[in-house]
């Protein structure tokens, strides 16, 4: 049997949807473990064997100052590092504290906020070590996972896809909710979702972050001519991807 | 053939439209009409006369789209929605060939089943065109797409002439409207008012000939002839936009650094859904797809954008990088290359693209703006920021 390369999937701040993605895989998972061996994922299986890896899935985002040496530690561990979900690929609803200041937001969260030990932002993987690819999503879609991990088994490129929301949207069929008078964010957003929301006649939430050349500014200008208030449109640039880039520099021109 | 000269024409009731989607469905085919879906006419399959939108038209404008109530009980009384017959003849995801592996070598098996057999009920001048269009692009070039073919092959066309038109309709100024010429096998006219409802049925191929000759239909009278005639006129006067087509591929062509193309690309997104709603847009891409135990593969084929930055990916990177060297395409693609490329233009003035853009971006509008530096008479006032 040639030599199965070896896996690993790490925890950052995070809710663990993403890792879960991959035990969602429930038809592909027999195969998985035959074509890869699972040294490290601790959702899984206590059991966890030393580096290095081939394949290190990133879940989360760093917001502790002991995860921004962890992360350091994990590339040197991979070959490849290949980031999951909004939280590590752009930091993630937590990120909203960067928006805030540190000390009330421990404040308000816990009681004893000495106890407390935290950075003041929260980053994506990529702002701390070089990543070899990020996978969007909030959470990701197991289909593009299981595509990434038969991509980087064939040493193939991953076919996923940068361009927005509508063009699954319009492949899918669905009449569009922008034009029928629902704010959406597809336009701006990035692929990958198979456009759920418009689907069941829902406005895009942004959950895969901004598409490869996101004109945040036209989309907000069109929400408010139909509408829109400017606390909407910062609310809705604000969620799981409210760090990614085009996403936060609009969201800051509509802060009060 | 056209209902005036040909003496022939024939007119049927609602009850014999009803039995001539009974008789399509009996004969094989899947009836493909316009339906009320999530408050839009769209096409899909059809049971029957009362699966129509009766009663139902739209209000369209750019960035905009509503349906609202009319007068009348007509079936057909409004223009064209956000889907264009394109999903049925090149659908938007297709499987191409799918490979096993066995043992050291692999087999190869196209998934084709039986190419659909379609019959499409409302068929509008704009999209017959269209479908014309995407003929050339698929069957007359140097190499055939056989399942674009088989199924256009297979398909069985009821087109209907226009009544009212759109609001972003300028299918007129493309020379493709209103008025339904060719491409059909059968051809209606709605006439609603003086009752009885009924359709002006007009003949358009063999196979047309042979489904109205199983028909209950009557010859049409001169007052019958006289008010289609009128329904032609009035759609041809009611044209929501217009094209100045006259030099327009020479100016296209000759300004790829207009000041409008930044202007424009301000507010264009490059989301893409204006390529995607074109009923003419037909670039498609390749995906390769293997599974994880490297067992199988496939090589799926779906509707792609100009507007994306993977259309113009080659060694290096990205062509266009910009949006407005991508809207440039777009457009210069649709009035100008295309006419190098195929023949004819690459639009037919159905207005999908302008009502179906988020931000209402507006092709006829840009024209007037690109012409404006050139052709100081025109009448369109200019737009820079
Ligand atoms: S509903 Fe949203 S995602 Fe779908 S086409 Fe419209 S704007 Fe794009
Ligand atoms: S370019 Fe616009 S108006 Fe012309 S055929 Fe395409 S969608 Fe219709
Ligand atoms: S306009 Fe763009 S998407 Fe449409 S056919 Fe031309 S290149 Fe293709
Ligand atoms: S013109 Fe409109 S629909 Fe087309 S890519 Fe630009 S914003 Fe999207």
């Amino acid at each position: 049997m040639r030599h199965r390369p070896r896996l690993a999937v790490w925890k950052f701040a995070s809710c663990d949807g993403c890792q879960l993605s991959l035990l969602d895989c429930e038809d592909e998972l027999l195969a998985l473990t035959e074509a890869i061996e699972i040294a490290h994922f601790t959702e899984a299986t206590q059991a966890s064997l030393p580096g290095p890896y081939d394949l290190s899935l990133v879940e989360g985002s760093i917001t502790t100052p002991v995860d921004a040496e962890r992360i350091l530690e994990v590339r040197r561990q991979s070959k490849c590092l290949v980031t999951i979900g909004a939280c590590a690929s752009a930091g993630g609803i937590q990120a909203l504290r960067n928006f805030a200041g540190i000390e009330d937001v421990v404040a308000t969260v816990y009681p004893t906020p000495s106890y407390i030990r935290t950075l003041a932002t929260s980053t994506p993987i990529a702002a701390h070590v070089p990543v070899d690819f990020e996978l969007r999503g909030c959470p990701i879609n197991k289909a593009q996972l299981l595509e990434v991990i038969a991509a980087f088994l064939a040493g193939r490129k991953p076919a996923v896809s940068s361009y927005s929301v509508c063009i699954e949207c319009k492949r899918r069929g669905n009449v569009c909710v922008m034009i029928q008078g629902i704010p959406c964010l597809g336009p701006t957003t990035h692929a990958g979702c198979g456009a759920i929301c418009p689907a069941y006649r829902r406005g895009c939430y942004g959950c895969f972050g901004p598409m490869e050349s996101a004109n945040t500014t036209a989309l907000a200008r069109e929400w408010q001519a139909r509408g829109a208030s400017s606390l909407q449109v910062n609310r809705a640039l604000r969620s799981f991807n409210a760090a990614a880039e085009a996403f936060q520099t609009e969201a800051l021109r509509h802060e009060r | 053939m056209t209902a005036g000269q040909s003496g022939m024409a024939r007119c049927i009731n609602l009850a014999a439209l009803q039995v001539l989607i009974q008789l399509l469905a009996g004969d094989g085919y899947a009836v493909i009409g316009p339906i009320r879906r999530d408050d839009a006419i769209v096409y899909d399959r059809i049971a029957g006369i009362t699966d129509l939108p009766a009663g139902w038209t739209d209000d369209q404008g750019p960035g905009h789209y509503a349906l609202v109530r009319r007068g009348d009980d007509a079936l057909f009384g409004y223009a064209v929605g956000p889907d264009a017959w394109k999903r049925f003849l090149h659908p938007p995801v297709e499987t191409l060939w799918r490979a096993q592996r066995e043992g050291d070598t692999f087999t190869l098996a196209a998934p084709r089943a039986p190419a659909p057999r379609y019959a499409f009920l409302g068929v509008r001048a704009c999209d017959l065109r269209a479908i014309a269009i995407q003929d050339r692009v698929f069957c007359q070039g140097a190499y055939t797409d056989r399942s674009y073919a088989d199924r256009r092959r297979n398909a069985f066309i009821v087109a209907v002439h226009c009544g009212g038109v759109g609001g972003n309709c300028f299918c007129a100024s493309m020379g493709c409207g209103p008025r339904v010429d060719a491409g059909f096998d059968l051809a209606l006219t709605e006439l609603v008012d003086p009752a009885p409802h009924r359709f002006l049925i007009e003949v358009g191929s063999e196979a047309g000939a042979a489904m109205l000759a199983r028909l209950d239909s009557e010859e049409a009278t001169s007052s019958d002839l006289d008010l289609a005639e009128s329904v032609f006129k009035r759609a041809a006067s009611q044209m929501g936009r217009h094209i100045n087509t006259r030099g327009l591929k020479e100016l296209l062509q000759t300004q790829p650094h207009h000041p409008r193309w930044d202007e424009v690309a301000a507010r264009c997104m490059a989301c893409g859904n204006c390529t995607m709603a074109c009923p003419t847009c037909f670039c498609t891409t390749i995906e390769d797809h293997g599974s994880i135990d490297e067992s199988s593969a496939e090589r799926v084929r779906t509707w792609d954008s100009c507007f994306t930055l993977d259309f113009s990916f080659i060694h290096g990177g990205s062509v266009r990088q910009s949006a407005s060297s991508r809207y440039r395409q777009w457009l210069t693609h649709k009035l100008a290359h295309w006419i190098d490329q195929f023949g004819v233009a690459g639009c037919v003035g159905c207005g999908r693209c302008i009502t179906w853009c988020p931000v209402g971006i507006d092709l006829t509008e840009e024209v007037a703006a690109l012409r404006m530096a050139t052709d100081p008479g025109s009448t369109v006032s200019h737009e820079h920021p």
